[in-house]
């Protein structure tokens, strides 16, 4: 008996090892323990052993069954991975192919630089300020302290469109409206478009500006440097120095001129530095007692800080744009750059 | 301002700073230094050579020399000259040395060349002699230069020493950035100032001495100014006996250094004197004055003058004139008459140094369209004392060349008050606008350098004003005055620190449009940039009515041309023009929006400022349709918040596809449009390609985006869904479809949604099949199938009573 019984064992053993798919193990499964299998027949065959030899017969037999299964599940093991493996060769795709998003836009390298710009200003506490694009000429021009023969008019080439009114030549236009509005404190930053009659590689006749203005008790020159110094670092990294030089502007005394390291050659002297190691930024000053007057300011009491920056020559260096007119072509190649 | 340093080291010994460090000294005090022009700059390694053997060159016009070049050695030369020979000294560019290839001509430079060993005719050759041409030398720098052969040097010369300083090509030139509250500048005097001051070293002033005569310029004629508001200081000095020839080479030599052509020795010092000491002077002839009288005046209207250089002009009461008792001589500050003018005839002249407005200069030079160096160096501004000094300088110059007899006095007409200004002041002042504090002594110091007669005593400042700083008015003047010496480097950073706490930060309107581009962007789109100003032809092409509001345009006077002539009243042509630019170039596809303003005018001619709105502007082009379009567009609005609710009606633009097209409206006010681009505007600005446009009044809708955010409770019990497909006319647009469906139903209705579009053989010609999906639902409790059922009927009612039946 024991003898037939290893038999089945062999014989199961090789058929299932035989079956090469799922569908011939399961008719190997039907040959050995299907309702007509052998297994099955030895079960059926009990009432013909002694009822005392019954127990140990159907140990035996039931031991036959799970070593069968136990070699059955094994290869069905194997076939459902080689299976399962074949599937995935066949779904196989190249994950170098395109994707499919969707692309997005991208803002205009002006904005991104006027987005820095105010996140630098408003973290130290200034708001936001837009003046008119065409504005009088008393705000742009006399209320800063340039009257009408004054050879600052010169230095800005300006659009009028009659004697009163004409387009702003610089954000300052906006100072005036904010100190003649609001009482000290005030901190504000004016961006916007201004104009000016000039049209060349480096010249646009519509560019942008940047205007800062603080105006409280005991505003110093060393105040606007560490205010910049600090602007500097946000904007071109933390190891950016910066340096004043004099300058003249009409609605500020002293005025300066600010530049910056050159980011480049950190102060070595490069060709973007022109071999200087600076690089001009912005012009800046205390306010002129004259124009915080016009404006009803008491210039014994408080004193201001101004500074206006071209947002265009800003992005020119941190994109390395070659020419102020790329901004207004508005190519998509161009645009599309800068994502 | 161009400032050689030769001529500036006669006013301040500078003879051992070096260029590098002047130039410093003066960017640090506010002069940039814009450019350093070295008329030596192109020739290096030539040296003094002697030539000690020259024999010819059988069957050439060769010599082969040997030439001693002291420390650098004996080297032979092949020489083509025919003056070289043995003894002389001439200059040699050594092998490596860089020259200037010339023309045939031995003149003409056609570039820089590098002196390399070579052959000639089969003779080695180490180096070059070199005629003047060749190393830049002319005649005027050194006698014998001009020579079309070699350049014979004086033989006292040591072999072997560098050409440059012994030739004049040494000379540094600056140019110099003067500020505009700085005419005083203008100058190689004012200049001069500076370099004293910044290097504080004393100031040497030019000679103001001369010999007269013994009769006065009172004994010649008399000046009488009509107009002192205009002219508000007027100096005439006579010279006899005028000597009228060359000046000398040296004058010369300085004028031409800074652009200035040599003429004769008398304007050549009215040259001079305007370089020097920064005074535009003229020089009439005596003999051609009518009458013995200068009358400085206002030209009558339609009153004519010819100028030297042959030209007439008309002139008005606003322009300033210099007559004698008959006509108009010069026109003040600009140009003088042809009638009174130097000639080789000239004997007697007259000097004017004189102070005029720079507002009336410029006025006039504008007007006239006539610009002179006298004219823009008047409009940058000048003063009185100058005025007086420029006389004295050029008298003293006539004297010292001893081409003239100078009258014992001049005539000083003179409307300005020179007591000097003197300004009291606080050093606490001065400091508070700095932030650091200056110590007294350097303060006072560096004041006194700059020409500021101070005491400081205590906090107490008192500073005698120099004549020629009109700019300095108060003590921030001062402050600027002394930390430019003192040095910026002496301002520290500080973060305001005696300065109040305030909130900074983007108030809601900057917040929502930053929300709306970053929108855009995630859609796809591309930020562009486009001109405020734009050609009116631009909007004929979009067929605009000329009566339309989008035609009443703010001009600008002075446009850069007519492209940019007018401020724009919509912002869609600027991008059409950007999508068509794009296409011509084979960019076939983008996404484009601008938010800018667009100025429309209360009334024209502007009385006052226009109103500025902001519009959003979008383009697409590419693979794109309407419904991307509008999709973007109510995205948007439901990005940003809005409150109010916006309809698509009927677009009737002329520059708008028909029937492609939308104007956006808010109850039947218009909030802007979007849709297709009539293609027959598209063609005429060369767009080949359906493109999509719309303009959003983002200034009207940015005042309605307070949506709050407020929880609305849902329903917990199933809802129940009805599909109705329905069968109508052709015309019947979605929207009516749904308002009717709306209309018709009770509160359990919460979506209508539109799933299938149907147009074909299986409904009747004309009509078309739209299904839509309803879903219904109560907050409270389950609706039953009965109540559904009742208002879909009601439902249909209503839709079949607008002739939209059920399928």
């Amino acid at each position: 008996m024991n003898e037939k019984l290893n038999v089945i064992l062999e014989n199961a053993k090789l058929d299932i090892s035989a079956s090469n798919s799922l569908k011939e193990l399961n008719e190997v499964k039907v040959k050995y323990q299907g309702k007509n299998g052998e297994v099955t027949k030895l079960m059926q065959g009990m009432r013909d052993i002694p009822k005392e030899d019954r127990p140990a017969f159907g140990k035996m037999v039931n031991d036959l069954r799970t070593a069968i299964d136990e070699v059955y599940a094994e290869r069905e093991t194997e076939l459902k991975n080689a299976e399962i493996k074949l599937t995935f060769e066949k779904e196989e795709i190249d994950i170098t192919l395109p994707s499919k998003k969707r692309e997005t836009g991208t803002l205009h390298p002006l904005t991104l630089v006027k987005n820095e710009l105010i996140d630098a200003f408003t973290s130290m506490g200034f708001e936001i300020f837009e003046g008119p694009e065409i504005e009088e000429d008393y705000y742009n021009f006399k209320m800063l302290n340039i009257p009408e023969d004054h050879p600052a008019r010169d230095m800005q080439d300006t659009f009028y469109i009659n004697d009163n009114i004409l387009l702003r030549t610089q954000t300052s236009a906006g100072q005036v409206r904010v100190m003649l509005d609001k009482k000290p404190p005030i901190k504000i930053l004016s961006p916007g478009k201004v104009y000016r009659s000039d049209d060349d590689a480096s010249h646009s006749p519509m560019f942008h500006q940047m205007e800062g203005l603080v105006v409280d008790k005991n505003i110093t020159l060393c105040d606007l440097k560490g205010t910049l110094d600090e602007f500097c670092k946000m904007m071109f990294g933390k190891d950016a120095k910066t340096r004043l030089r004099p300058s003249y502007f009409p609605f500020t005394e002293p005025s300066v001129e600010v530049d910056v390291s050159c980011s480049e050659c950190h102060g070595k002297g490069c060709k973007l530095c022109k071999g200087t190691g600076w690089i001009e930024i912005l012009g800046a000053g205390i306010v002129n007692k004259k124009v915080l007057e016009g404006c009803g300011i008491d210039s014994e009491e408080y004193s201001g800080y101004a500074f206006g920056l071209g947002i265009e020559r800003i992005a020119i260096l941190k994109y390395k744009i070659p020419d102020i007119r790329l901004f207004f072509e508005n190519d998509v190649r161009f645009l599309k750059q800068f994502k | 301002m161009k400032l050689p340093l030769y001529w500036l080291n006669d006013y301040v010994d500078i003879s051992d700073v070096s260029v590098e460090e002047l130039k410093n000294k003066l960017f640090s005090c506010g002069f940039e230094v814009e450019e350093v022009i070295e008329n030596g700059k192109d020739i290096s390694g030539v040296v003094v050579g002697e030539v000690i053997s020259c024999e010819a060159i059988p069957e050439t016009h060769l010599h082969l020399c040997n030439v001693d070049c002291g420390k650098h050695g004996v080297f032979q030369i092949c020489c083509g000259a025919d003056n070289v020979k043995v003894g002389i000294k001439a200059p040699v560019a050594l092998v490596g040395a860089t020259v200037y290839a010339t023309g045939k001509d031995h003149v003409t430079i056609e570039g820089v060349m590098t002196i390399k060993a070579g052959k000639l005719r089969g003779y080695d050759s180490f180096g070059m002699l070199c005629a003047g041409g060749e190393i830049g030398v002319t005649e005027e720098m050194y006698k014998g230069a001009s020579y079309d052969g070699l350049l014979i040097l004086d033989n006292s010369l040591n072999n072997g020493d560098d050409i440059k300083p012994i030739v004049g090509l040494d000379e540094v030139i600056f140019d110099i950035g003067v500020t505009a509250n700085r005419p005083d500048c203008q100058s190689i005097l004012g200049l001069a100032r500076e370099v004293s001051a910044v290097l504080n070293r004393p100031l040497k002033m030019p000679d103001l001495t001369y010999e007269v005569a013994n009769f006065t310029t009172e004994d010649k004629l008399s000046v009488e100014v009509l107009a002192p508001d205009l002219c508000p200081r007027y100096v005439a000095g006579y010279v006899g006996d005028i000597k009228l020839g060359e000046s000398p080479k040296w004058m010369q030599k300085r004028l031409n250094s800074v652009g200035i052509r040599a003429i004769n020795n008398v304007v050549d010092v009215t040259n001079f004197v305007l370089t020097e000491i920064g005074q535009p002077m003229h020089s009439f002839d005596y003999s051609r004055l009518e009458g013995n009288k200068l009358v400085i005046r206002r030209a009558n209207d339609g009153e004519k003058i010819t100028t030297l250089d042959d030209k007439e002009f008309e002139l008005n009461s606003s322009n300033l004139l210099i007559c004698d008792e008959v006509k108009g001589q010069c026109i003040a500050g600009i140009m003088g008459g042809k009638g009174s003018s130097i000639d080789d005839n000239t004997t007697e002249i007259v000097f004017e140094s004189a102070m005029f407005k720079r507002d009336s200069i410029r006025k006039t030079s504008r007007t006239l369209g006539k610009r002179s160096d006298s004219s823009s160096r008047f409009e940058k501004g000048t003063d009185a004392y100058i005025a007086m000094l420029g006389m004295k300088r050029a008298l003293s110059l006539i004297s010292s060349l001893k081409i003239g007899k100078i009258a014992s006095t001049v005539i000083d007409v003179n409307a300005v008050d020179l007591t000097p200004r003197v300004l009291n002041t606080k050093l606490s002042k001065i400091n508070k606008v700095l932030g650091i504090n200056v110590p007294s002594d350097i303060a006072c110091d560096i004041l006194n350098r700059l020409n500021f007669k101070t005491e400081i005593v205590g906090d107490n400042v008192t500073s005698e004003i120099p004549p020629y700083r009109d700019d300095v008015e108060d003590y921030p003047d001062l402050s600027e005055e002394i930390i430019r010496i003192y040095g910026y480097d002496h301002i520290e950073n500080t973060l305001l620190k005696d300065a109040s706490i305030t909130v900074g930060g983007l108030n809601k309107e900057q917040k929502d449009l930053q929300k709306a581009k970053n929108y855009l962007v995630s859609q796809g789109f591309n930020e562009a940039v486009t001109y405020s100003f734009v050609s009116e032809k631009e909007y004929d092409v979009f067929g605009l009515d000329k009566n339309s509001d989008e035609y009443k345009f703010i001009r600008l006077l002075n446009p850069l041309g007519e492209d940019l002539s007018v401020m724009r009243t919509a912002v869609v042509p600027s991008l059409t023009r950007v999508i068509a630019t794009n296409l011509n170039k084979k960019n076939l596809s983008g996404r484009l929006f601008e938010f800018a303003k667009t100025y429309n005018p209360k009334a024209l001619p502007l009385t006052e400022l226009p109103v500025e709105n902001e519009v959003l502007a979008l383009g697409m082009f590419g693979d794109e349709d309407f419904f991307t379009i509008k999709g973007v567009v109510e995205g948007l609005f439901e990005t940003l918040g809005a409150t109010f609710k916006a309809d698509f009606v009927k677009c009737e633009r002329s520059f708008m596809h028909p029937t492609r097209s939308a104007e956006i409206v808010m109850g039947n006010r218009s909030i802007g449009y979007i849709g297709e681009l009539n293609p027959q505007v598209g063609e005429k600005m060369g767009i080949d390609k359906r493109v999509y446009v719309g303009e959003i009044k983002y200034g009207v809708i940015s005042k309605m985006l307070n949506r709050k955010l407020i929880f609305k409770p849902f329903a917990k019990y199933p809802s129940v869904e009805r599909d109705l497909a329905l069968v109508m006319d052709k015309k019947v647009t979605n929207g009516e479809t749904i308002k009717i469906i709306k209309k018709n139903a009770d509160k359990s209705l919460v979506s209508v949604e539109l799933f299938d579009v149907y147009e074909g053989n299986q409904v009747l010609e004309g009509k078309k099949s739209m299904a839509y999906h309803l879903t219904f639902s109560h907050l409270e409790r389950s609706l039953t199938l009965e109540e559904v059922d009742k208002t879909v009927a009601k439902i249909l009612e209503g839709l079949k009573k607008a002739g939209i039946e059920l399928r």
